[in-house]
């Protein structure tokens, strides 16, 4: 049945005890670890027995089926039926008349199976791979079910019985799908297993996020500006570039050209990378970009950012943003990293959305998200035509920044990432 | 666009293509030669299948889907032609004159090879991948300083292209103008690994990056399998150095028996296939043109049953080797550990009658 293998599970007989069966006709399926494969019969005849039932875990070299071999006229009980046996690795346990002469002249008896440990309580329940999967598929967990293989192992026949049995009336043994998606800082115990009420306290980066996103959204005015952006030039241009050796292993993604075009905006538009003083009643233009990019990591929402981003080319750019975002995923930004952002990207399109609205980090006038890029019809002279399309959103500060310039920069911000190449080379 | 680039003398139908470099020179007598040839290899495959599930062999490796592969370069060899297989080519160890019973002895455990591999000019299988791609270059470097009239030809498969040894043959087949041919049979599929994952280009336009020509063949086509390699031999017999055939082609079952290619390969691909099968569109071809009758096909399958129970009967007799041979040809001669390891497995009574 497959290499390496030491046990095997009965999925379905195909044959009946009384049936008769021909050399190589099929008697059963059954499943390991590896595979499910089919059984064929080691002799023609007479089913005489079948030693288990569909979901027993049958070990190698344990009986499977007995044959009255057919042409054999004398009772059943006085001819010895011959056993067909599951084998593993190699034919040294199969129990063909060839090899019993050897085990009987000296082969080492099978040693004991260990004896699984009682205490502590293994975490998971004892199943097989196959069975693992199925529970998982079928959204149930083995925690919920009692298994009547060797040593409470679950087999399949526990899982269809738990499946065909009364679960709506225990709930607790239902299983929830549990996200990975962490919530104010950590991760959630699922529906059914955590308690009906439960109290986070806010502390760390998320007091930080509930701290940025109220001073912001309660002093500056937002409003928005968007744009859908034919972007299909740029994502050939991206295919291009990830195939140049000298790229190595640096990401150059959607992320990092509209981090250049977002930074050129701003050369054009100083205003765009700028702050509102409330305390002076001052506007600070800053005419050095420090990139932020919203990042949600499993403490929480950070917002760290590259220095000096404007005076960054692409392969520069891709690789401050690789190190930027690796050293942020492990929870190793520093302080510098996290503050002093001046202008934003939230790249919202991996999530699966087309756009978003989002609040400004606060002391800062303009965040762009970036929306999916998805294959779209779109408009070309007369003709509709597939293109890959992005929707590009720029909220901002209402009080600095007009209408007028936040749409001459979404403008243009959308004309950089339609076409990079001539903006890459000449900027 | 795939049509385009195979050589096809045979469509799927059964029709006859006309192919301008590789005329048909097979007769009907002959053409109905390798249609019982295909159906006797898939019949002893399917036996051996069996008799793994019924744990007789240790492992199997089907080659249904590439009987047309096999028998079309099996065929294609002259006598005196050398050739290296991997631990598939069934087929071709048929072809060569090897029985079906010595093929299982390696797959029974009870043989690290099967055959003597200088009687029918055939290599014992290569587990490792890839590595009797140099074995072969190196054997057709000889052939080639004897100044010997013979072709060698080595099988690999897809996954093996992506091995160092292989393309190590390449270039120095390549360099020495080897009297070789690299017969790759692309089944789709390295265990689990699909080949358009491993290359960028076909597997066949690899051989012009060496300097040698490289061609793809409808690796289910036995009559164009059996041309192309025909040709590539005669290439290689007449100094003309090494050619890399891809026969293109799929394995319809598992890797071996220990894997279930139902888990990372869809059954709608294998369907697909299924309209492609090597035996069937012969099958159609001498029906539909009268080229043999009903009795005829009756009578190849009865022949293949009959040798599947006469390969069951001889697997079923096969004992195992003395224990003690373990320690024989490790080297080639006397060494003190060997002979001190062989003297212990008496003294614990593991040993045989020596």
């Amino acid at each position: 049945m497959g290499e390496g293998l030491t046990e095997a599970e009965i999925v379905v007989w195909k044959v009946a005890v009384g049936d008769v069966v021909t050399l190589n006709q099929a008697l059963v399926d059954i499943e390991t670890a590896k595979a499910t494969v089919e059984l064929p019969s080691p002799y023609a005849g007479e089913i005489l027995t079948l030693h288990g039932e569909p979901g027993d875990i049958v070990e190698v070299g344990q009986p499977l089926v007995t044959v009255r071999v057919a042409g054999d006229s004398a009772p059943a009980s006085e001819v010895p039926a011959r056993t067909a046996v599951l084998v593993g690795y190699g034919v040294e346990t199969e129990a063909g008349p060839a090899r019993r002469q050897h085990r009987r002249s000296g082969a080492p008896a099978p040693l004991p199976l260990p004896t699984p440990p009682t205490s502590p309580p293994r975490h998971s329940p004892r199943s097989t791979p196959p069975i693992r999967l199925a529970a998982k598929q079928n959204g149930v967990s083995l925690d919920a079910m009692t298994g009547t293989g060797p040593n409470g192992l679950i087999t399949r026949h526990d899982l269809e019985a738990f499946l065909a049995g009364p679960r709506l009336t225990t709930p607790a043994a239902i299983a929830t799908p549990v996200t990975d998606l962490p919530f104010a800082g950590q991760q959630l115990a699922s529906w059914h297993e955590g308690p009906r009420e439960e109290r986070i306290p806010v502390r760390g980066v998320t007091r930080s996020m509930v701290e940025a996103m109220v001073t912001s959204a309660f002093t500056a005015p937002h409003a928005a500006a968007w744009l859908r952006v034919d972007v299909t030039k740029m994502v050939e241009l991206i295919a291009a570039l990830r195939s140049r050796p000298a790229l190595g292993s640096l990401r150059v993604t959607a992320l990092t050209v509209a981090a250049l075009a977002v930074c050129d905006a701003a050369r054009h538009y100083p205003g765009l990378n700028s702050s509102f003083d409330e305390a002076s009643n001052e506007i600070i233009v800053r005419r050095s970009v420090a990139l932020g990019i919203a990042a949600a990591t499993p403490r929480g929402l950070v917002v760290p950012s590259v220095k000096r981003a404007d005076e960054l080319d692409l392969i520069s750019m891709a690789r401050a943003l690789t190190e930027l975002i690796d050293v942020t995923r492990e929870g190793r930004a520093t302080v510098a990293d996290l503050t002093g952002t001046t202008i934003t990207i939230t790249n919202v399109g991996p999530f699966g959305v087309d756009g978003a609205m989002p609040i400004l980090p606060p002391g800062t006038t303009a965040i762009f998200a970036m929306g999916q890029i998805v294959k779209s019809p779109w408009v070309d002279g007369d003709q509709v035509v597939v293109r890959d399309v992005m929707e590009l959103t720029l909220s901002f500060d209402h009080r600095v920044i007009d209408g007028a310039l936040a749409s001459r920069a979404v403008a243009h911000v959308g004309a950089f990432l339609h076409d990079p190449a001539p903006a890459l080379l000449v900027g | 666009m795939l049509e385009e680039q195979l050589v096809q003398l045979l469509s799927p139908e059964g029709e006859r293509v006309t192919h301008a470099q590789y005329p048909t020179t097979l007769n009907t007598d002959e053409i109905i030669a390798l249609y019982r040839d295909m159906v006797i290899v898939r019949r002893l495959c399917n036996e051996s299948t069996s008799l793994q599930r019924q744990g007789q062999l240790a492992l199997w490796a089907p080659l249904q889907g590439q009987e047309a592969a096999q028998i079309g370069a099996g065929r294609a060899l002259r006598t005196r032609d050398f050739s290296f297989p991997s631990y598939r080519e069934h087929g071709v160890a048929w072809c060569r004159g090897i029985s079906p019973a010595e093929i299982l002895r390696l797959f029974r455990q009870v043989s690290h090879g099967g055959w003597d591999p200088q009687k029918y000019r055939h290599s014992v299988p290569t587990i490792v991948i890839g590595n009797q791609a140099l074995n072969a270059v190196g054997y057709a470097m000889g052939v080639q300083r004897d100044g010997a009239d013979e072709a060698t030809m080595v099988f690999f498969g897809d996954g093996a292209t992506s091995q160092g040894d292989v393309n190590e043959a390449f270039v120095w087949a390549a360099a020495f103008n080897a009297p070789v041919v690299f017969f790759v049979q692309n089944n789709q599929w390295a265990i689990s690994e699909p080949t358009v994952r491993q290359s960028r280009i076909p597997l066949y336009r690899r051989a012009e990056g060496f300097g040698f020509p490289g061609i793809r063949v409808d690796g289910n086509d036995v009559l164009a399998v059996y041309e192309v390699a025909s040709a590539a031999l005669q290439l290689a017999r007449e100094g003309g150095g090494p050619t890399l055939i891809e026969a293109y082609t799929y394995r319809m079952g598992a890797h071996t028996t220990s894997d279930d290619p139902t888990r990372y390969r869809f059954d709608a691909d294998v369907e697909a296939w299924k309209h492609r099968d090597p035996i069937e569109r012969v099958k159609a071809y001498l029906v539909r043109t009268q080229h043999i009758t009903a009795a005829a096909l009756t009578a190849i399958n009865e022949e293949a049953d009959v040798l599947a129970m006469e390969l069951r009967e001889a697997v079923l007799a096969m004992d195992g080797p003395d224990p003690l041979s373990i320690f024989d040809h490790v080297y080639a001669d006397q060494h003190p550990l060997i002979d001190a390891g062989r003297q212990e497995m008496i003294d614990l009574g593991l040993g045989g009658v020596r």
